[in-house]
């Protein structure tokens, strides 16, 4: 096996119930140095307009907007998924909106933009599948996976609802990671995209 | 790089093989999808490459030329079938309140749902037009490519459970009597009001292949656009601008937007939030 040496283009992040606070504590961490993309799915119930972009920029030393047809995706933004759309990674490195059926009863849903992610991105994608309460995600983090990027799971554990990082883990198999919120955290602090997904190591 | 090994679905559509089987279905049966935003067909293609049990997009090319009637299936995959009625209530409340006091001023109206899928949306603008008192001048002109959801469009029976699903959004949307007096329950299902179908009709049209057919004063086109890719967008908001009569209306998906697109500086944003336009000139 040749080494791999993917430096890291694209960071997406699925969670359901429980993982709000995680992804606001995940959000604070980020340096203001970050030039990688970030595209959060977070399920929340259907309604047009969500809050999450406005309680993330809080905190966040990056800018946060929420996800716009065909939008590029721009070095060290953070993009939310909006109430209603799956949100789909287009090679061109742009973001693309649809109202296809729900995936898990979701919409958006964490499958769609990780396997969108991993077709268009492959092995420079970092996946991370928060705490929920269904398993949507699992699919897609497996897809990243097999494409050669990394894949990051909530310790169940440390889940407010394991069900979700549980479905994940075992979808992905012995390649998935399991950080702690704390041990996550610590990751999102030192994330760039000079990081080595493969040699660095992510806990 | 290191080969991983692809699964059914994972690496099977390449990008030769779907960019040929996009050129065959155009070339053999006219329908135009190569414009459309790539990952989503291939996301679709997927899920038909599973369906259909093919494992490359090639076999399955092969199979879509062969037999027509796999082709109609196939259709299933590449469209959106299934909307709700006044989804996004915000967008219909906008209409009541913005642009029905203009079109109160026309002597006949001709309005276009462009991309209308089953025809929710076109039975949702009827009813607001019945209850504004417009709907016995208006013609509704209502499309889309998908020959099966025309026919569910126009039989106008929709699921009862989906249709009380639906009374919270008229409301919303400003309704002014209740979803229920505009249909009436039959054969387990809820068959719109004959004055809703007899204003709409539902026809063949494609805004990747066709042009304007008529002089409209309102199109609704909403979650339509975000299924192209950029250049096809702009063909397609070519065709409604070309439709509309001057100072018409255009509405959008509320995800959806003007501001990158050729014909950005052709509308004014008439209510921003709720995605509608009005043509300048």
């Amino acid at each position: 096996m040749s080494a791999r040496t993917t430096a890291l283009r694209l960071i997406v992040i699925g969670g359901s119930a429980g993982a709000l606070d995680v992804m606001l504590e995940l959000c604070a961490a980020l340096p203001d140095t970050l030039t990688t993309p970030i595209v959060i799915v977070l399920h929340l119930q259907a309604s047009h307009i969500s809050l999450v972009p406005e309680l993330l920029a809080r905190t966040c030393r990056r800018p946060v907007r929420e996800v716009e047809d065909k939008l590029a995706l721009e070095a060290g933004t953070v993009y939310v998924a909006p109430p209603n759309y799956h949100v789909l990674v287009e090679r061109g490195a742009t973001l693309a909106l649809s109202v296809d059926a729900p995936v898990h009863y979701s919409r958006p849903s964490i499958d769609v933009l990780f396997e969108t992610a991993a077709d268009s991105f492959g092995a420079a994608t970092l996946g991370v599948v928060l705490s929920g309460a269904n398993e949507d995600g699992a699919r897609g983090l497996a897809r990243i996976h097999r494409a050669g990027g990394a894949a990051v799971v909530q310790d169940p554990a440390t889940a407010l609802y394991p069900t979700m990082p549980t479905a994940a883990l075992a979808a992905v198999g012995r390649g998935a990671q399991v950080l702690s919120i704390a041990e996550l955290s610590s990751l999102f602090a030192r994330l760039d995209g000079g990081m080595n997904l493969h040699q660095d190591s992510l806990r | 790089m290191t080969a991983v090994v692809p699964t059914l679905g994972d690496a099977a559509v390449s990008d030769r093989e779907l960019a040929s089987l996009l050129e065959s279905i155009y070339r053999v049966y006219h329908h135009d999808f190569r414009g459309y935003a790539e990952a989503s067909v291939r996301r679709r293609m997927q899920s038909a490459l599973i369906f259909f049990k093919c494992d490359s997009i090639a076999r399955l090319e092969q199979r879509v030329l062969a037999e027509p009637a796999l082709f109609g299936e196939l259709l299933r995959f590449l469209t959106v079938q299934v909307t709700d009625m006044f989804r996004d209530p915000i967008y219909f409340r906008a209409l009541r309140e913005h642009v029905v006091p203009y079109l109160q001023t026309y002597a006949s109206l001709k309005v276009w749902v462009a991309g209308c899928a089953t025809g929710e949306e076109a039975y949702s603008l009827a009813i607001l037009l019945a209850e504004e008192g417009l709907l016995e001048r208006t013609m509704i002109y209502a499309t889309d490519i998908h020959p099966d959801s025309l026919r569910i469009a126009q039989d106008g029976v929709y699921d009862a459970d989906r249709m009380a699903r639906f009374s919270d959004a008229y409301r919303l949307a400003g309704g002014r009597g209740s979803l229920g007096d505009h249909y009436a329950a039959a054969y387990g299902g809820a068959v719109l009001d004959r004055r809703l179908r007899k204003a709409i009709v539902f026809s063949d049209h494609s805004l990747a292949t066709d042009s304007a057919f008529a002089e409209v004063q309102l199109v609704s086109c909403r979650n339509v656009l975000i299924y192209f890719d950029r250049a096809l967008q702009d063909r397609a908001i070519g065709v409604l601008r070309d439709a509309l009569c001057r100072r018409g209306f255009l509405g959008l998906g509320l995800k959806e937007s003007l501001r990158f697109t050729a014909h950005a500086a052709a509308f004014s944003e008439l209510v921003p939030t709720a995605k509608i336009y009005q043509r300048l000139v």
